[in-house]
């Protein structure tokens, strides 16, 4: 969510019962402003917190031209330090699923350490266990987790960004807001990241896609995720605030004030994905 | 060809407001432009364009009626308002003595400085609907649980202790429908014996008495705070079993039946029940020394776990910062659930004895299997530093709340394996809330339990394997060698015969 609209979008998401004290509110609004400044971003996005064992992990989210691609993520202990985390890339996301298991610690330089054991006698094991040990530090782990989140469950409504014709995805200064109605349905939201596939879109009728808008609609619906049902959509705080929460990843609450501009979502979870959500439905 | 195809769809759609369309439109605009030859057509296009439309014949009177739609939040904002009438013939003074409401906006403050909540406004709601849930059960003493989040709706959660002489309604109302069923049963049999199961259902552990063990408190839920609270049926044994075994979301709606492997007895207001006693038993905590256990009088059995305690009066509140720092100042203050889904253990072996002996079949009785050991889980009022660890992980984090004023901050405690549940303490104060999916950690992954292996097929014996059948060559081997036999018996009868006859 914007670090500007911090003090009213922390209350609206607050229905998923983790919100931030007064003190780290007050250390963010200040230290965003300048880590904005720092950085030279266009805009400035309270991303979340990764719940850990011993700390917590606040994460920034620096956004420059490009909404979609030009993004860096920072961390900090304690919502006035901020570090830059590295760009995950593939290997790193490969290292990491490899690895790393279980909650996070709270310490950046902890390292996972992880044998693999595939299903074989005892003495090929220990031959293999020399092999294969994957290494990998909860800096680098922070860094897949948050990129993995926000390739799988980022979520905008739709007319709320669009691409101009450079390609590059700006903020959309006439977005109003969904209506009602159109809140009540998952078809209004859009994830922000990378389309899967771009190239052939899900087949829908003529009618629907007389409604489709090239320059908003470059990304993918939710309504379209599998599996089914991965999302709750409620309205809270007496009805008034539409809110999201993704059951996939435990903790990420989206909310948005239909007839309004105001959106936004948040992470607070303990950055594990909830891989049981197939055997819940 | 698609994109053109779908563009016009786009500009045949009818405008809600005045019912046009941009492509009969500019078809007209068009026409218009082609039928005048106007000079400059260019500059005057949006004029024509606005003429256009407003040639057209208007009807501005609609029979329509407008049709008011209430939204759903709008029924819900009434059903709230009713949360902030003030009832005027209360007494003021008699208000303010001894309430059985907890303070919530106070519990929120420190909520709030421990970064947990529901945000200031919805406390507050929710604290207007406490109250009115006190007024209305008049409950001796109730305070707010926490949240269970839901795919389609939330729970709010509210704890109360039972009135009393609930205990005897309750269980009067329980006993009815178990004794209809074996009614059924009865007249069932003798209509048309059908053949008799040898299966034995697994014993039912009994249910725990009403203000006791799992059963202990009474829980109201509610979707929203305004909406009618609905009160909780009590938990049985068999339900926290199989509560433990499945996972599933709550969908916010009490009576949508839980779909689960193994079956769960029960619909989805047994699962929140069940749920929350695992929450409760798992998580509640609360400084050492806040709770004594309570000295009763007379000689008690000495298995028995204590499961009563007060409130002691002695206590001086523990420096916030030990809190923080060591997770042995900090105690269960509900009893541990044991295995059989009772938090106190009960002798199954000895139940089913005095049945069959009744039913008449007294050689079962001699093959009475071993005392099983009796479980026995932690007594209450255990530390937390004895929790066990699960999946690598331990089961509390602890912090405090501010770190740049640690001599006014409060302890935090936070639980690992049930995500969403808190606790804090400062001072004398001290408070457990959970907000969360009401689902246990499950480390690395769950994995449904598997059904039971398919029963052995019938044991092969002499009775059921199947046989040749003999052809006729066989056949006549056979009585062949039977006429022999008799034949041979025959003679054997006669030498008998005639050697009795030569005895002679």
């Amino acid at each position: 969510m914007d670090a500007d609209s911090l003090f009213f979008s922390l209350d609206a998401v607050a229905g998923s019962g983790n919100t931030l004290s007064p003190e780290q509110r007050a250390a963010l609004q200040s230290s965003l402003l300048v880590l904005r400044r720092s950085y030279k971003f266009r805009r400035v996005l309270f991303w979340g917190k990764v719940l850990g064992l011993k700390q917590d992990y606040f994460i920034a989210q620096g956004r420059g031209e490009d909404e979609l691609r030009d993004r860096k993520y920072l961390y900090s202990l304690n919502c006035i330090d901020w570090f830059l985390l590295p760009p995950a890339t593939d290997s790193t996301v490969a290292q990491v699923s490899g690895a790393a298991r279980g909650q996070f610690v709270g310490d950046p330089s902890f390292v996972y350490e992880r044998v693999e054991s595939p299903r074989m006698s005892e003495d090929e094991a220990a031959q293999v266990k020399v092999a294969a040990r994957n290494k990998v530090n909860e800096e680098t782990r922070l860094s897949v987790t948050v990129h993995q989140i926000d390739q799988d469950v980022s979520v905008v409504p739709r007319g709320a960004f669009i691409r101009n014709h450079h390609g590059l995805v700006h903020v959309n200064r006439s977005f109003a807001g969904l209506s009602e109605s159109e809140a009540k349905k998952l078809d209004s939201f859009l994830h922000l990241s990378e389309a899967k596939n771009p190239k052939n879109p899900k087949p829908r009728s003529v009618l629907q896609n007389g409604e489709l808008n090239p320059a908003m609609d470059f990304l993918d619906v939710l309504s379209d995720d599998v599996p089914k049902g991965s999302w709750s959509l409620q309205f809270e705080s007496a009805g008034r605030v539409c809110i999201l929460r993704s059951l996939l990843w435990l903790g990420l609450t989206f909310y948005h004030l239909p007839g309004t501009p105001q959106h936004g979502y948040v992470y607070i979870g303990d950055g594990t994905k909830h891989l049981d959500l197939p055997f819940m439905l | 060809m698609q994109s053109a195809a779908s563009f016009k769809a786009f500009l045949l759609k009818n405008s809600t407001e005045s019912n046009l369309n941009i492509y009969d439109h500019l078809t007209q605009l068009l026409m218009k432009v082609m039928d005048e030859r106007p000079h400059n057509a260019v500059d005057v296009i949006e004029d024509m364009s606005r003429d256009v439309k407003r040639e057209l014949f208007q009807d501005t009177q609609s029979t329509l009626r407008d049709l008011p739609q209430t939204t759903d939040a709008e029924l819900l904002a009434e059903q709230q308002c009713l949360l902030f009438s003030r009832q005027e013939d209360t007494d003021q003074e008699e208000e303010l003595a001894e309430t059985p409401l907890p303070n919530v906006s106070e519990i929120g403050f420190y909520l709030e400085q421990a970064g947990v909540g529901l945000g200031r406004e919805e406390m507050q709601r929710i604290f207007l609907a406490l109250k009115r849930l006190v007024e209305t059960q008049a409950l001796p003493r109730c305070r707010l649980w926490g949240k269970i989040l839901g795919t389609g709706s939330n729970y709010i959660v509210a704890e109360a202790e039972y009135r009393e002489g609930e205990e005897d309604e309750e269980q009067i109302t329980d006993e009815a429908p178990e004794e209809e069923g074996r009614e059924a049963e009865t007249q069932d049999s003798e209509m048309d014996p059908p053949p008799q199961s040898t299966y034995k259902p697994p014993l039912m552990v009994p249910q725990e008495a009403i203000g006791t063990g799992a059963n202990k408190f009474v829980y109201y839920v509610c979707n929203e705070p305004g909406l009618p609270w609905v009160k909780l049926p009590s938990v049985s044994p068999a339900q926290i079993t199989v509560a433990r075994q499945i996972r599933k979301f709550f969908t916010g709606r009490l009576d949508t039946p839980v779909v689960s492997y193994p079956p769960f007895p029960g619909n989805e207001a047994n699962y929140l029940r069940a749920q929350i006693a695992r929450i409760s038993a798992g998580t509640q905590v609360s400084p050492l020394g806040f709770y004594q256990a309570r000295e009763e009088e007379g000689d008690e059995e000495d298995e028995a776990p204590q499961d009563s305690y007060e409130v002691n009066p002695d206590f001086e509140g523990i420096p916030v910062t030990e809190m923080a720092e060591s997770l042995s100042f900090w105690v269960h203050h509900v009893q541990h659930i044991l295995q059989q889904g009772r938090c106190t253990w009960v002798n199954l072996a000895v139940k089913p004895e005095e049945e069959s002996y009744e039913e008449g079949e007294a050689d079962e009785k001699e093959e009475e299997p071993d005392e099983p050991e009796p479980e026995v889980g932690p007594p209450l009022l255990t530390p937390l530093s004895e929790d066990a660890e699960m999946f690598g992980t331990p089961p509390w984090s602890s912090r405090l709340s501010s770190t740049l004023t640690p001599q006014h901050a409060v302890a935090v405690l936070r639980s690992n394996l049930w995500p969403g549940a808190f606790a804090y303490a400062c001072g004398k104060k001290f408070e457990n809330i959970y907000v969360g999916w009401g689902m246990k950690y499950a480390g690395e992954g769950y994995s449904p339990p598997v059904p039971p292996l398919p029963q052995k097929e019938y044991l092969s014996g002499a009775n059921v394997t199947e046989t040749l059948d003999p052809s006729l060559e066989e056949e006549q081997v056979l009585q062949e060698a039977l006429e022999e036999q008799q034949a041979a018996q025959e003679e054997m009868e006669e030498t008998e015969d005639e050697e009795e006859e030569d005895d002679d």
